[in-house]
């Protein structure tokens, strides 16, 4: 299946290009964002405004490390931020590009 | 990964990035969001049951039931707000003619849906349709896993017609439907059981709490759980939950040590809604009445106006101090417990919960005078049976389907009783 490589468990690939699944929708909150999964009718949050920035910006960048950098995290302080897109990888929330085409 | 559930999506919360801001997901939560995430959608209160607990006293059609064009206007704000998704309900929904087309239009507009049936209408061609769609999940209710428990509250035949749609639902394929049941003194030690049913039809069971709203007033003496069930429960739960769902609806148990999977926090008016037939607005599924009121979505500004300045939204969603709970050390866990079940207990709002697990509830429910508990503002009933109150011994016993007429037809059947109309509180 096309897609089952996008939710292996694995350590984040940082430095590959990811995607919002299509049937993730992202809503913007004052404490980050809320996201809901279409398919697996799963609510995530975001809780704060940088990760919602990263999870909502990924499209534009070839690599989530350019999201997060986009976003102004610096490498130091990139551990949670890999760490959340792991959770949403996991998930399904966010697909590898070559996935979810 | 803690997951959540709230009003039945499940809820994941995996972003460990915290300490930016300063409050708390749940108080945020609290505080109320610009919009609903999930709110409850009563499409009418026709019903082929007559349940003796239900919750919004269905029964016969109320004939100014949001137009199909009414309908629409509310998805149209819903998507516009970004609700995420509706728990459709009633009464039957899936008696209502247009009930396809406005599940349709809701998808099309990216606002999920999930609806509550009692399987009568989810025939193998229904299953079929519905298997085909990601957007749309359906809940069996069922609140017995064998026919007598479960006719008992639901009517004569209902165990047979639940079991016939999860079959249809099966064998289409459609996969994860959810059994929703809610817990009783009668069905639960049957909570194996259940799941033992939602394993053979590869479905999800859900859980919720029997609150004493609509004719559920009536029976709640004689269902509700006891003391030491309500511990067998929370033992169940905390072995069992991250497997049933149970609509955020047990935070009350939290005090007995370990809060459940959920959010464990009352969502009305902050987080989560109910619109009923007539486009009332009301804070949450179980508070039916005036008290609860918000507004409607026919008046000017719609649905978003009234989530947004209604004030008593506004004084839910103020922090409250715990009242006569605040000394309590559990009030951290249960906060307070279940607003409906106080109000329609008789109960002070900011005390205990009539099912404290402190024994509090109890306590209090021994100075509330006979008679004094407010009344549903509303009775869509066919037939109603105010015997069963407490002290009188009544039956506790559905008078299944209200006529054979309505079982063909509840729409067209019933006679159309208008019951007196409510003031909207804008």
């Amino acid at each position: 299946m096309a897609c089952a490589a996008s939710t292996e468990v694995r350590p984040f690939d940082l430095d590959a290009c990811w995607r919002l699944n299509p049937q993730v929708a992202v809503r913007p909150e004052r404490f980050g964002a809320m996201l809901y999964h279409f398919g697996t009718r799963r609510l995530s949050f975001c809780k704060n405004t940088t990760i919602a920035a990263v999870i909502t910006s990924l499209d534009a960048h070839e690599s989530a490390r350019g999201a997060c950098v986009a976003a102004g995290i610096a490498d130091e302080e990139l551990g949670p931020y890999e760490r959340a897109l792991q959770v949403l990888a996991e998930s399904g929330t966010i697909v590898l590009a070559q996935a979810s085409a | 990964m803690t997951t959540l559930e709230l009003g039945d999506g499940r809820i994941g919360e995996p972003s460990p990035v915290s300490g930016t801001h300063p409050l708390r997901l749940i108080d945020q939560f609290e505080l109320g969001l610009d919009a609903p995430i999930c709110l409850t959608w009563e499409l009418t209160y026709a019903c082929n049951l007559a349940c003796v607990h239900c919750l919004s006293s269905s029964g016969r059609r109320d004939p100014r039931e949001l137009t199909t064009a009414e309908c629409k206007a509310v998805i149209d704000e819903l998507q516009a707000m970004q609700v995420f998704y509706v728990n459709i309900g009633g009464g039957e929904p899936t008696v209502r003619a247009d009930f396809w087309e406005i599940v349709d239009y809701a998808t099309a507009h990216q606002v999920g849906v999930k609806f509550s049936t009692n399987g009568s209408r989810i025939t193998p061609e229904v299953a079929q349709r519905l298997a085909a769609s990601d957007y749309v999940d359906v809940q069996i209710s069922l609140d017995g896993a064998t026919a007598d428990v479960n006719d008992q509250v639901r009517g004569h035949g209902s165990y047979a017609t639940a079991i016939t749609a999860m079959e249809n639902l099966f064998a289409a394929g459609f996969s994860g439907f959810k059994i929703s049941v809610v817990v009783t003194r009668q069905n639960i030690s049957q909570l194996d059981a259940f799941e033992a049913l939602a394993r053979r039809y590869e479905a999800q069971l859900r859980l919720t709490r029997l609150r004493p709203s609509g004719r559920g007033a009536d029976v709640w003496n004689e269902l509700h759980p006891t003391a030491s069930q309500q511990r067998e429960l929370y033992d169940w739960l905390v072995v069992h939950g991250e497997r049933v769902l149970t609509g955020d609806s047990f935070f009350h148990l939290a005090a007995y040590g370990d809060a459940l999977p959920g959010l464990n926090l009352c969502g009305a008016g902050r987080v989560v809604c109910l619109i009923d037939p007539v486009g009332d607005v009301f804070a949450c599924p179980f508070a039916i009445h005036d008290e609860f009121l918000a507004g409607n979505v026919r008046s000017p500004g719609g649905f978003a106006e009234v989530w947004r300045t209604s004030e008593l939204f506004a004084r839910l969603r103020s922090p409250s101090g715990g009242g006569a709970c605040a000394s309590c050390g559990a009030y951290d866990s249960c906060r307070g417990g279940c607003m409906a079940a106080k109000f329609f207990t008789g109960l002070p709002l900011d005390g205990p919960d009539p099912e404290c697990v402190q024994g509090y509830g109890e306590q209090a429910l021994t100075r509330v005078a006979a008679g004094t508990a407010p009344k549903p503002s509303l009775d869509h009933s066919v037939v109603r049976q105010r015997s069963s109150r407490p002290g009188q011994g009544a039956p506790l016993r559905s008078s299944g389907s209200p006529s054979r007429q309505c079982n063909e037809n509840p729409l067209a059947a019933t006679p159309l009783a208008i019951p007196t109309r409510r003031k909207a509180v804008n």
